[in-house]
């Protein structure tokens, strides 16, 4: 047993959180917000150079192969960046729903592309509000001519290509490859809770589309992408709450009040010391999920789950504690505090909000003590 | 990152699975009363098992065999308890002696007369108590006020002890004395192993708000202690205090007692609506925040595991894993009656569902959160420790302990 990255993956992040101190600091998320650049794209052009983008793709479609703990590293330091590009999107998401589903000539055009970092995916599955459910999608997709509206795509505005959530002919949901370029897909931008995440509204009017893969039922694909998408977004947030205690700390070792750092009271202490306890419940349901992602355990529904959960709970209690530990200045545009506090709440809803995947987790877990498979004595 | 057990870790597993199915105590000729922890019968059945695992080499595994031990590893000795644990006879009886004061008493003391006591309670025929908490002396756990005054070749132990689990089924106790109350408060500290059957030791139940008496309070009066019996140097008793207390965390943090599959088998076994109560979108969205903080809590023991097999000391793991499974425990317990309805007001073992498991652990879980480090100090400890956060102002640095105010 080995609850830990190894010394490898420990380099590699360290070497991550060098380049990423050095090539992102917040003053470009910043820049973002403040303008209407739609992500860092030297920085996403310097991560495509890198390899990350390619990390876990196969070296036969132009990647470096490695396994999913290394991705695991790589997504912690970037949420911990709070790295304003579309890798969640595209290398999360769109990469792994192709990886999954895609046919041999999808994956021979897309994958080489997107481990360069030259080619951005997005997922169009929600269409407006409530949780995404089988059965109520109304983009239809007839003689591979898609029409519809999507409403958020997150990287919607930005995208080379999408993943689309449509029905057939025969009313059949499924999953559609489409290129964004053409005139038949309109983008609106759309302002949403952190600016330095672009999100837009996808609308098709007989746009080309071909099905991803063999045609064929969405859902199962669907949720496994979901699954295995929720733990690298999960190892983000992770980071990110992480630097919020961080933040934090510093803070009310360096603010005195009453003649006394504000960290010498309880009342913070605790605090900090309940952000630090959340953090952690985290981290070790982040590993868990990483070891059942990287070996696809059986258990790796249940565990991204688990991970959603408690990184998201995570994020947005260090977040919010953020703000409060730091008083006033915490509350102004100033301050990078609310930075996070975005970050924190976009990438708890991206992929659909905690409720659905406690509901996720609860089925799951029915499942699996049906089937006797006793997850929780695994060693 | 992998949760895999080795090959040797595997062969380990089946072979004490197999082991522990074959040997495992009966609990069917005893009644749902008697089938609770604490019962004497349910006590009888528990000493059996230690001594059978004694005899077969699954006692304190990874303890030297001169200890009464196995001499195997403390990863094998984790994959028992784990075993234990799915078996359902993990008991809780010899876990002060065992897990906590007896590995410090190992730690400081090399006295052959003191080891000697160690293998007859790693079969479970003594028990050991810890004498630490003192009226004045809870939180504040080095303000002991008990004394110990030199006298030739014994120390003169006079003073009261309090909350001792267990004392009164005791042989022996890891106690706390102050033996010099002019040095400032930790320094003037230090630790004895009492017989329990000592002139001089008087030991009163105290009647817990359950209506048990698992705890006591012990009276010392003129007890005499041979100096061979002092755990660590003269002076040096806090450091023997911090190793026990890390101790004390880790077992509690363990996260034994009613859990989410328990909550699951109480919600199909409870009709709700038309259907059971584990329909209940409300149920359910609760089971899942259980099922989270349960599994960090485990998550976490295979996360120090995972360290002390690297040969890295363990993290804060075990007293994050106290503070979160106190507070879960406390919750589950009460939640699970909720769950029930008007029926949940029945404790009785004999009626009430899963023989009154909650209801026991609903009595049972403010004690999770005062003892081995109230939830508030474990919280100074996270953010004095780790997060390096400066102490409040303190009125008792470096004053002579005797002069430090005490309230009445």
């Amino acid at each position: 047993m080995e609850f830990e990255y190894s010394d490898e993956q420990m380099a590699l992040k360290t070497e991550a959180r060098r380049f990423l101190s050095e090539q992102a600091p917040l003053s470009d998320v910043r820049r973002i917000l403040d303008g209407d650049r739609r992500h860092a794209e030297a920085l996403w052009s310097q991560i495509g150079q890198l390899g990350w983008c390619g990390a876990v793709i196969p070296e036969a479609h132009g990647g470096l192969g490695l396994g999913y703990v290394e991705l695991c590293a790589l997504a912690e330091e970037l949420g911990r960046a709070l790295a304003p590009t579309p890798f969640s999107t595209t290398i999360y998401q769109f990469a792994e729903a192709v990886l999954a589903a895609g046919s041999e000539a999808q994956k021979s055009a897309l994958l080489p592309q997107v481990a360069q970092g030259r080619l951005i995916g997005a997922m169009a599955l929600s269409e407006g509000p409530g949780p995404l459910s089988p059965g109520r999608t109304q983009t239809v997709c007839r003689g591979g001519l898609i029409t519809g509206r999507k409403a958020p795509v997150v990287d919607g505005d930005a995208a080379d290509f999408a993943i689309v959530l449509a029905r057939d002919a025969q009313g059949e949901e499924g999953l559609f490859l489409v290129d964004l370029s053409g005139a038949q897909v309109k983008r609106t931008p759309v302002s949403s809770l952190d600016p330095s995440r672009g999100a837009a509204i996808l609308d098709f009017d007989d746009a080309v589309a071909e099905p991803l893969g063999a045609p064929g039922p969405a859902w199962p694909i669907l949720e496994a992408v979901l699954d295995r998408a929720a733990v690298l977004v999960a190892f983000e947030q992770l980071g990110g709450a992480d630097r919020c205690l961080e933040m934090a700390r510093d803070y009310a070792l360096q603010r005195y009040t009453f003649g006394r750092p504000i960290g010498s009271y309880q009342a913070i202490k605790h605090k900090l010391a309940d952000v630090y306890v959340k953090n952690e419940v985290a981290r070790v349901h982040c590993y868990y999920a990483a070891w059942a992602l990287a070996s696809d355990a059986a258990e790796l529904p249940v565990a991204a789950a688990g991970a959603r959960i408690a990184a998201s709970a995570a994020y947005w209690f260090a977040s919010k504690e953020n703000i409060q530990v730091h008083g006033g200045i915490g509350f102004t545009w100033e301050a990078d505090c609310h930075l996070f506090f975005r970050r924190a709440r976009h990438t708890s809803l991206m992929l659909g909000a905690p409720a659905e995947w406690k509901r996720r987790l609860i089925r799951q877990l029915e499942i699996a003590e049906s089937a006797k498979i006793d997850a929780g004595d695994r060693a | 990152m992998t949760l895999d057990d080795t090959p040797q870790e595997a062969a380990y597993r089946a072979e004490v699975r197999a082991w522990i199915a074959a040997n495992a105590p009966d609990f069917a000729r005893l009644s749902p009363e008697e089938r609770r922890v604490w019962h004497p019968r349910h006590r009888e059945v528990a000493c059996a098992w230690q001594a059978l695992k004694a005899d077969a080499g699954y006692a304190c595994i990874a303890w030297p065999k001169a200890w009464g031990g196995a001499g195997g590893t403390p990863m094998q000795e984790a994959i028992f308890f784990q075993e234990e644990a799915r078996a359902g006879v993990l008991f809780p009886y010899f876990m002060t002696g065992l897990q906590m004061l007896l590995p410090a008493l190992l730690q400081f003391n090399k006295d052959p007369l003191s080891i000697s006591l160690v293998p007859p309670a790693v079969r479970g025929e003594t028990i050991w108590c810890q004498l630490f908490s003192e009226p004045f002396s809870g939180s504040d756990s080095a303000a002991a006020r008990c004394s110990a005054r030199r006298d030739g070749d014994d120390w003169v132990l006079n003073g009261q002890k309090v909350w001792n689990s267990g004392a009164n089924l005791s042989d022996y106790g890891l106690i706390v004395t102050r033996t010099d109350p002019d040095l400032p408060k930790h320094q003037g500290l230090t630790v004895f192993w009492v017989d329990m059957k000592a002139a001089g030791i008087e030991v009163r139940p105290i009647k817990m708000m359950s209506g048990e008496s698992e705890f006591d309070e012990v009276f010392l009066t003129d007890v005499r202690v041979p100096d061979a019996q002092r755990v660590g140097g003269l002076g040096e008793g806090w450091k023997v205090i911090l190793a026990t207390l890390a101790n004390e965390r880790a077992a509690i943090g363990a996260g034994r007692g009613p859990s989410w599959r328990e909550i699951i088998r109480l919600a199909r076994d409870t009709p709700s609506g038309d259907d059971s109560a584990m329909q209940d979108p409300v149920v359910r969205d609760w089971l899942a925040d259980c099922y989270v903080g349960a599994e960090a809590v485990r998550l976490l023991g295979l996360r120090s595991l995972s360290n002390l097999s690297r040969g890295e000391p363990s993290g804060f793991e075990g007293t994050v894993g106290k503070l979160l499974w106190a507070a879960l425990s406390q919750d589950i317990s009460s939640q699970a009656l909720d769950v029930l309805g008007t029926y949940g007001l029945i404790d009785d073992p004999e009626l009430a569902a899963l023989e009154g498991v909650f209801h026991q652990r609903f009595m049972w879980a403010p004690a999770l959160r005062l003892g081995g480090g109230t939830d508030e100090i474990l919280k100074n400890v996270i953010a004095e420790r780790v997060l390096r956060l400066p102490q409040e102002p303190r009125v008792d640095k470096g004053v002579p302990f005797k002069d430090i105010p005490i309230g009445s």
